[in-house]
C-alpha cells in the first residue's frame, strides 16, 4: 500500500506532511518505508534520523556508434523521437547528444548496419537508510544536469516491498515525473494552501488524478491564511478534505531547523495520528464500496 | 536585451511572487512564465491574450486490438514497460508510454499507430506594462523543456516587436528538464532563496546546476526572519561561492494579501518596507548590468 503525498504547487508542505505522517506511524510501532520520489531536490532526509543501508545507482543506456561500420545513411536519426543523434552524411559526421537520449532503442533497431551498441550512463543513486525496526527511508537523487527523474522514480518506487506501508513524498507539478510517482500510488494526498496560487495548482493535480481515476482526499496547510475558495472548490467538487493544518509560525519555524512538529509538539503528533486514522478509515471504505 | 530568470530548486519560496512584483517595477517588460508544469503569474499580471497556439506535447503509441495478434513482439522492444500482457491481451499503458513509436515500427500487423497530444497550448497577451507568454501544459503530458523553449523565443520575439529591453522570466521549481530549458543562455539569474536546511540544501544544488551552465547568478533570501542563522549561513556560504546577495525579504502578510487580491506587492502596497526592498533588488539587478556594459 502506497500512500503519496502530492501538490502542483511547489512549497505547499508535501514534506512536512510525509516526513510528519511516517513519523507517527513508526513511532506507534507499525513498519513503514518512507519514499522520497522528489529526485531533483530529495529533502526527506534532513528530517529523520537513519543510517545508511545500501546504495545503487541507477542508470540509463546510451547508444555508442561504431563509425567503422556506420555507413552514415541517417535513419537512426530519422527514428529517433528525441533529437539525440545528429548525422551529417556529406562529412561522414555522427554524434549521439547524451542529455536528450531517453534510451528507447530505436536507433538500434534502426540500423541496417548493426552498428549500434550501448554503454551504460549513471542518472542518479538509491539510498535506503534503517529508520527503525522494520521501517526505513528510501531516497532518489538525480544526477545535476541528468534531464528526466522518471526512470529513476519508476526504480524507486520498486523499491519498497508491495505489501509494506509506504508514504511517499512526491515530486511537484503535473508533468512526468509526477505521473510515474502517481501511477505506482494506490492512494493520493494533495497538500495546498489556501491562495489563488494554490488553489489554480490544486484544479491542475485534481484534474489528473480523476483522469487517471486515483483516490485521493485533500489537506490544506497554512489555513488560516488567504481566504476562502480553496474550500469553496473542495465543497462545489465534493471533495474530500482530509485535514487542515493552521498557520503557524512555530511550524515553518520548526521546518527550517529540519525538526519534525511531531516530535517536538504534542498537539501535533496527536493531529497526524488522527490525520493517519482518517486516511485509514477511507482506505476502508474505498476498499469496500468496490467489493 | 536582457533575459532573467527566476529560480529557486525548493518550490514555494515566493518565485512568482517576486517576478511579479519585479515586472510591475519596470517600465517596459516581456514576462515569460516558464513554470509550464503549475503556472501561476498569469493570475497576478492579468494578460489579455490575444494569441493562443497549440502544442503537440508528444505522441502516445494505440494498439488496434483489430488487427493485433498479440504475438508480443512490442512488448519485447519496449524499454519504457508500457505495453502490458493480461491474458494475452497486449495493451498500451499510457501513463507508462513514452512515445518513442518503437512499438508501431516493429509490429509485423501494422496494428500500432501514433497519436498526438495537442491539448497543452500557450498564449501571448497585453499586461499593463508590456507582454506576456504563458503556457499551459496540459496535466500529465511530456517535454515540458520543450514548450518552454517555445515560451522562451516567443518572449524574445515579442522583446523585439515592442522593443523591449527587459525579458523577465519566472522559471519552474527543481533542477531538471524545464529549469535547464529556463536557464540556458539567459543574462543572469536570479534565486529565490529560503532560510530553512531544506532550502539551503536545495540552493546548493541549482548554483551547481548554474555554474554547470555558466549563468551568472545573484540571490535573494525570502522570508529571512524565518531562521536568522540559516540567513547568516546563506549570505556566509554565497560569498564563499562568489554569488552577491542582493537582497533579504522579511516574512510579510501583504504578500499575501497582494496574492489574494490577485495584485503584485508593489502595486498593493506600494510604499510598504517590503516593496521598498524589492526596487532596490530590481536596480541592483539592472544596475550590475549596466556596469557590465560599461
Amino acid at each position: 500500500m502506497k500512500i503519496a503525498v502530492a501538490s502542483g504547487k511547489g512549497g505547499t508542505g508535501k514534506t512536512l506532511v510525509s516526513t510528519n505522517l511516517f513519523n507517527v506511524i513508526q513511532k506507534s510501532g507499525f513498519a513503514v518505508d518512507l519514499i522520497d520520489c522528489d529526485a531533483e531536490e530529495p529533502n526527506a532526509l534532513q528530517f529523520i534520523h537513519a543510517d545508511l543501508i545500501s546504495q545503487k545507482s541507477v542508470t540509463q543506456n546510451i547508444p555508442v556508434i561504431d563509425k567503422e561500420a556506420c555507413t552514415f545513411c541517417g535513419k537512426c536519426e530519422a527514428y529517433c523521437h528525441y533529437n539525440a543523434i545528429v548525422v551529417l552524411p556529406k562529412l561522414r559526421h555522427i554524434q549521439v547528444v547524451e542529455d536528450l537520449c531517453h534510451d528507447c532503442g530505436a536507433c538500434e533497431y534502426a540500423c541496417p548496419a548493426g552498428a549500434i551498441s550501448w554503454k551504460s550512463k549513471t542518472t542518479g543513486t538509491i539510498r535506503t537508510y534503517a529508520v527503525n525496526n522494520g521501517s526505513s527511508l528510501i531516497e532518489g537523487r538525480i544526477e545535476i544536469g541528468v534531464y528526466s527523474s522518471v526512470p529513476l522514480i519508476k526504480e524507486v518506487m520498486k523499491s519498497s516491498h508491495h505489501r509494506q506501508l509506504a508514504i511517499v513524498d512526491a515530486p511537484p507539478g503535473t508533468s512526468c515525473p509526477f505521473i510515474a510517482t502517481v501511477s505506482a500510488a494506490d492512494f493520493m494526498v494533495l497538500v495546498t494552501e489556501p491562495t489563488p496560487f494554490g488553489l489554480n495548482d490544486l484544479k491542475l493535480s485534481v484534474e489528473i488524478l480523476q483522469q487517471l481515476d486515483k483516490s485521493f482526499g485533500i489537506i490544506v496547510n497554512r489555513a488560516g491564511l488567504g481566504d476562502h475558495r480553496v474550500y469553496d472548490f473542495i465543497a462545489k467538487n465534493k471533495l474530500l478534505l482530509l485535514d487542515e493544518i493552521p498557520f503557524d509560525p512555530r511550524i515553518a519555524k520548526s521546518y527550517s531547523e529540519g525538526k519534525l512538529i511531531t516530535d517536538n509538539m504534542p498537539n501535533y503528533h496527536k493531529h497526524f495520528l488522527q490525520l493517519f486514522s482518517r486516511i485509514k478509515k477511507h482506505l476502508q471504505y474505498d476498499r469496500n464500496s468496490y467489493t | 536585451m536582457i533575459e532573467i530568470a527566476i529560480l529557486s530548486g525548493k518550490g514555494g519560496t515566493g518565485k512568482s511572487s517576486l517576478s511579479a512584483a519585479l515586472a510591475t517595477l519596470a517600465a517596459k517588460i516581456v514576462a515569460a512564465d516558464c513554470d509550464v508544469d503549475a503556472a501561476n503569474l498569469h493570475l497576478v499580471l492579468n494578460p489579455k491574450d490575444y494569441r493562443e497556439e497549440v502544442y503537440v506535447s508528444g505522441q502516445k503509441a494505440v494498439i488496434d486490438p483489430d488487427r493485433c495478434t498479440n504475438c508480443g513482439i512490442c512488448l519485447s522492444y519496449c524499454r519504457f514497460e508500457a505495453i502490458s500482457n493480461k491474458g494475452g491481451i497486449h495493451r498500451i499503458i499510457e501513463t507508462a508510454c513514452d512515445g518513442c513509436q518503437l512499438c508501431d515500427r516493429v509490429c509485423p500487423e501494422n496494428a500500432i499507430h501514433m497519436v498526438s497530444h495537442d491539448k497543452s497550448r500557450w498564449f501571448v497577451g497585453d499586461i499593463a506594462n508590456g507582454k506576456m507568454i504563458h503556457a499551459r501544459l496540459a496535466p500529465g503530458e511530456d517535454n515540458s523543456g520543450k514548450l518552454v523553449n517555445i515560451v522562451r523565443d516567443q518572449a524574445r520575439e515579442t522583446a523585439f516587436e515592442i522593443q523591449s529591453d527587459i525579458i523577465l522570466i519566472d522559471g519552474p521549481p527543481g533542477i531538471g528538464c524545464p529549469v535547464i530549458s529556463s536557464l540556458t543562455g539567459v543574462d543572469k539569474v536570479l534565486l529565490v532563496a529560503e532560510p530553512s536546511l531544506s532550502g539551503v540544501h536545495d540552493l546548493k544544488r541549482i548554483v551547481e546546476l548554474t555554474q554547470h551552465f555558466r549563468v551568472q547568478t545573484y540571490v535573494v533570501i525570502n522570508k529571512y526572519d524565518l531562521n536568522d542563522a540559516l540567513s547568516d549561513a546563506i549570505v556566509n556560504w554565497c560569498r564563499s561561492v562568489q554569488i552577491p546577495v542582493i537582497g533579504q525579504l522579511p516574512f510579510d502578510r501583504a504578500v499575501v494579501d497582494a496574492m489574494v487580491n490577485c495584485e503584485s506587492v508593489t502595486n498593493w502596497a506600494p510604499d510598504s518596507t517590503i516593496s521598498n526592498a524589492i526596487k532596490r533588488i530590481w536596480n541592483k539587478l539592472l544596475q550590475h548590468e549596466q556596469a557590465k556594459s560599461f
